[in-house]
């Protein structure tokens, strides 16, 4: 890999900047991806910076091409990624779906803007939480993160292509137009200090080699295709071996491993950021640039004397329900403001199990919250 | 205006269904191109509109500039809609339940929503033959987004996901001829226009909705906000594209091929390409491949003509 495409320092940039370097610093070689509002950026200066390190950016005729040549370069070894919003990523569900099948290792960003349909291109929302986990068709799992600022935009972009290669299969990084669109500060490490992934490689002959015989963990070694192992990939229903078996134990036997070798190590997966969890009668649970919102909520509360923790959710799927959970034996309630009627308010209500109440606190997109619909939330919560 | 000697306001049409006062850049080669197409509309035309430019700047309440029914679709998906929507006319009318008042489908697009992502949907609706007209406003580039390029961005052009540099001249490609893949098609009515010949652009979209079946039109739509060029030289490059050859104006009638200018030499590109900022990086000897290239398909569709 080249040092010279490697912008370490500290920079001034947006949130879909810090994508596109996030990339480059985890080794994408490859971009595939077609203009869009709010994430248009990241196309652009992966068009401008790939060419420096010896990468390949393809514009596409709209992104049903983009995610499956995203898919088709991940087969050919290289690490790929693509970029876009609302339509776009409704466009990419099937695809997503394929990439799933064939256990692709690759990265889907999606900067949420507000829908259905058009919407509003150009201002923020968190509306594709559900769709991110339940978009395309068939039973799966995924993994996806929300960041909360340029710089954890740049962090998660590497630490989604590493969960990408570690269990082979797409992962979301859902930002959103705010944090997409907003300039901070973002400092970019040596690259000798950047943990990345390698993918799993062959350890038999070519001729001993299945595409779909999987470790003790569930992941299956990875050939790239065209160097000599066998690659027989379908969307199909596969055995180990990649060949299409249409019988309901190969489904069992195939689907169950593809959710179990995310669900089975979820543990790993997860990340949260807790804020005076213990002791507290509240807590207000969100994620990405509404978590920042509710920072302002939650300071002011307690200045009101009320007992209010975080629990901000970088990793969004595989759910930290475990975690909801325990916490809902302590609260009296979850106060969950989302740009969104009510997504993953559904989850936190039902990790909580009637435990603790959950509060939902809905804007339809456009804007972030008035912290002072929150901070109404919290108060209501300890009554 | 250079030379143009055949301009009567009186002949045309004063109806205005694409109204003045909508948020177009100034210079927009697009929105005159789809005033002047809307003036040539018959009485009752509906609109389906992708996504792109024309949507943005013409549509925001409370201030539309459509005056026909208007129907701002997704992106990929105009030529669908708009299948759709002349399929419904077509069965309501058979079972009485509205008039057959000769109601017409236009459906319209960008370059983008054209020759990339709605082509797919194009081709279906060419292919099944509904009765429409399908205007693809080509401004060479994604604009509305930010200057994007698409296959209908020339060879040579910088836009932000072509850029020009070290390791690329920019666009690498060549342009996407849209209008012999319309005619692959086998439709009765295939047009190139330019909204510097406004006249000749009214008479292709009269003919275009007129003739039964669907029929295609390509407009190449000056942008200076994305060709890097001045507001006040739209109208000029649009003649010039059209007078070095880079764009000819021609139709195809039921596959005969005719040009709709008879230009007794072709200009050296320059005259386009020096007005455009998107081109100023270019060396010599591109222009000079731009040139041969532009002589040679040129000569291509003369041929076609005899």
């Amino acid at each position: 890999m080249s040092d010279r495409g490697h912008l370490e320092g500290e920079h001034f940039m947006s949130g879909d900047d810090a994508c596109a370097e996030g990339a480059i610093s985890a080794g994408c070689r490859f971009f595939a991806g077609y203009p869009i509002t709010p994430a248009t950026e990241i196309a652009e200066r992966m068009s401008d910076r790939l060419p420096e390190v010896d990468g390949t950016y393809i514009q596409m005729e709209d992104e049903l091409g983009s995610m499956a040549a995203v898919v088709g370069a991940s087969c050919g070894g290289v690490k790929a990624m693509t970029a876009t919003s609302g339509p776009g990523f409704s466009l990419m569900m099937e695809n997503i779906g394929l990439g799933i099948m064939l256990e692709t290792p690759c990265v889907v960003v999606n900067v949420q803007r507000a829908g259905p349909s058009t919407g509003l291109p150009t201002m923020v929302a968190q509306g594709d939480m559900m769709q991110a986990r339940w978009g395309s068709h068939g039973c799966y799992s995924i993994i996806a993160v929300s960041p909360d600022s340029p710089q954890e935009v740049y962090d998660l972009t590497i630490k989604a292509f590493n969960l990408a290669e570690r269990f082979r299969l797409p992962v979301l990084v859902m930002t959103d137009a705010a944090v997409g669109h907003m300039y901070e500060k973002v400092v970019i490490p040596p690259l000798s200090e950047i943990e990345l992934v390698p993918r799993r490689r062959p350890n038999v002959p070519p001729e001993e080699y299945w595409p779909y015989m999987p470790d003790d963990d569930l992941v299956p070694p990875m050939a790239n295709t065209g160097e000599g192992y066998r690659f027989h990939a379908t969307g199909l229903t596969h055995d180990e071996q990649g060949y299409p078996e249409m019988t309901a134990e190969a489904q069992d036997r195939l689907v169950r491993r593809l959710v179990e070798k995310v669900e089975r190590y979820r543990d790993e997966i997860i990340e949260v950021e807790e804020d005076s969890i213990e002791g507290s009668e509240v807590v207000v649970c969100t994620y990405g640039i509404t978590a920042r919102v509710a920072m302002i909520a939650v300071e002011r509360a307690r200045q009101e004397g009320i007992r209010v923790g975080m629990l901000r959710l970088i990793t969004i799927w595989p759910f930290p329900q475990d975690r909801i959970s325990e916490i809902a034996r302590q609260v009296k309630a979850f106060v969950v403001p989302e740009i969104n009627y009510g997504q993953i308010s559904l989850e936190v209500e039902r990790s909580a199990a009637g435990r603790a109440g959950t509060i939902l606190v809905p804007h339809m997109g456009g804007d972030v919250h008035n912290p002072e619909t929150i901070l109404e939330a919290i108060r209501q919560a300890v009554k | 205006m250079q030379n143009y000697t055949v301009f009567v306001p009186r002949l045309v049409p004063k109806k205005e269904p694409f109204a003045p006062g909508h948020r177009a850049c100034i210079g927009c080669g697009e929105a005159l191109a789809v005033r002047l197409a809307c003036k040539a509309f018959p009485p009752n035309t509906i609109v389906a509109n992708a996504t792109g430019c024309m949507e943005v700047i013409s549509s925001q309440y409370p201030m539309t500039a459509w005056r026909v029914p208007w129907i701002h679709v997704l992106f990929e998906n105009t030529a669908a809609i708009a299948s759709g929507i002349e399929a419904a006319l077509k069965a309501m009318a058979r079972k009485g339940l509205r008039p057959d008042d000769g109601t017409k489908v236009v459906a319209m697009g960008g370059d983008g929503g054209t020759s990339d992502i709605g082509l797919q949907a194009l081709s279906g609706a060419l292919e099944r033959g509904h009765d429409l007209l399908y205007i693809c406003f080509d401004n060479e580039a994604y604009m509305n987004t930010g200057i994007q390029r698409s296959s209908a961005t020339p060879f040579g052009a910088s836009t932000t996901t072509s850029p020009s540099g070290i390791k690329s001249i920019g666009q690498k490609t060549w342009k996407k001829n849209m209008a012999a893949i319309a005619a692959a098609h086998d439709i009765p009515y295939v047009a190139t226009a330019s909204h510097s010949y406004p006249h000749d652009l009214m008479a292709k979209v009269a003919k275009g909705i007129a003739v039964p079946g669907p029929a295609y039109i390509h407009i190449l739509s000056v942008c200076p906000t994305g060709w890097r060029s001045a507001p006040d030289l739209s109208i000029r490059l649009g003649r010039l594209a059209v007078e070095t050859g880079v764009f000819p104006l021609y139709e195809i009638e039921d596959g005969e091929y005719k040009m709709s200018l008879e230009l007794p030499k072709l200009r050296p590109v320059e005259d386009y390409l020096n007005l455009q900022g998107r081109f100023r990086h270019l060396s010599e000897d591109t222009i000079k491949e731009i040139q041969e290239r532009v002589v040679a398909e040129y000569e291509r569709i003369k041929e076609k003509t005899g």
